[in-house]
């Protein structure tokens, strides 16, 4: 029986993941399903001040979105190269190609 | 007043704090907390659901991004986790975010993890079925991939800003990123990929055959991730 020499390529592909795959399952043993554990805050219950009576706060922060300028990690982020994250647009590292 | 008409007004003064009570009520405090535990619980839900976004633009403007998105995409479904369904689009419309540019794609990716969590179970192939492929009937093969299966693309290193923001994670680097999630147990994994993989798995998830999805280079990349995710679930 002959294959062409393309199919034989991929076949040599697959048994290499074959193979690197058996090693990473014997990693990875010792696991059990465990049903009715929702990722936090995908169930339909949120406990914490949801469901308290958080009383008669204002809530509508519409006013005043259009002020605000994020001010989480992003200019904290280190990069390589003394690189930092920034809140306005950037030019550098731009993808080529 | 029928009962359907009660309920829309109800469900808009709940959105809309400067609208007067529903006809029939009469305590504006009750009906304040109400209305209070409504954006709350709303609000909560996003940045449970969207954590790193939540990490990057802080407290105070996520408060203010989740309170307009509420207004502008009340939910749809008793589902809190289909809540967040529209975010990423949002972010990417939502002018006080442009200052971020890759922020639109890390809810993206966020979203994503999401989707391939819920996502239906199925069983991979094991793998010894697929050693026992003859290569032409390999080559000619379509792959089933597992409906948790999810494939990005950002021109930004969004998977690197999600793992800074992971527990050890390291600083993130630059470009564009590539990215297959799968889950291979219980929680969605996302991994980086290659231009070439990428293209390549495009093509497997959209139905080409294993020969014509290897014209993009060596798959070696693309079966080790699929195999070591439990992604091929079948072979026509």
């Amino acid at each position: 029986m002959s294959f062409s020499p393309k199919s034989l390529a991929v076949a040599g592909s697959l048994a290499a993941a074959l193979a690197a795959h058996a090693t990473t399952v014997q990693a990875a043993s010792g696991q059990e399903k465990c049903y009715g554990v929702s990722l936090a805050g995908q169930n339909d219950c949120a406990a914490g001040p949801g469901t308290t009576c958080a009383g008669t706060s204002k809530v509508d922060y519409q006013g005043n979105a259009w002020k605000l300028v994020p001010a989480g990690t992003c200019t904290t982020m280190a990069l390589p190269d003394g690189r930092h994250g920034s809140t306005e647009p950037l030019t550098r590292d731009m993808p080529t190609g | 007043m029928t009962g359907r008409s009660f309920q829309a007004d109800f469900a808009r003064a709940l959105r809309e704090p400067d609208r007067p009570l529903p006809d029939g009520l009469t305590d504006s405090r009750r009906f304040a907390v109400y209305r209070n535990t409504h954006a709350v619980t709303l609000a909560e839900a996003l940045a449970q659901g969207f954590p790193v976004v939540a990490a990057l633009v802080g407290a105070e403007f996520f408060a203010a991004l989740a309170g307009a998105y509420r207004m502008a995409h009340p939910p749809r479904s008793p589902l809190l986790r289909l809540y967040g369904r529209a975010f990423p689009d949002f972010i990417a419309g939502f002018p006080p975010a442009a200052a971020l540019p890759f922020l639109a794609d890390v809810a993206r990716l966020e979203w994503a993890l999401l989707d391939s969590a819920e996502a239906a179970d199925a069983p991979a192939l094991p793998p010894a079925s697929l050693a026992a492929l003859p290569p032409d009937r390999l080559y000619a093969a379509r792959l089933t991939l597992a409906p948790a299966v999810r494939l990005l693309s950002s021109a930004h290193p969004v998977l690197s800003i999600w793992r800074a923001h992971q527990p050890g994670g390291a600083a993130p680097g630059p470009g564009a990123e590539r990215i297959l999630i799968t889950r291979p147990a219980f929680d969605p994994v996302p991994v980086a990929l290659s231009e070439a993989s990428f293209a390549a798995l495009r093509m497997l998830a959209s139905g080409a055959t294993v020969g014509e999805a290897a014209r993009h280079g060596d798959l070696t990349e693309v079966f080790t991730l699929l195999l070591d995710g439990g992604a091929i679930t079948g072979l026509s």
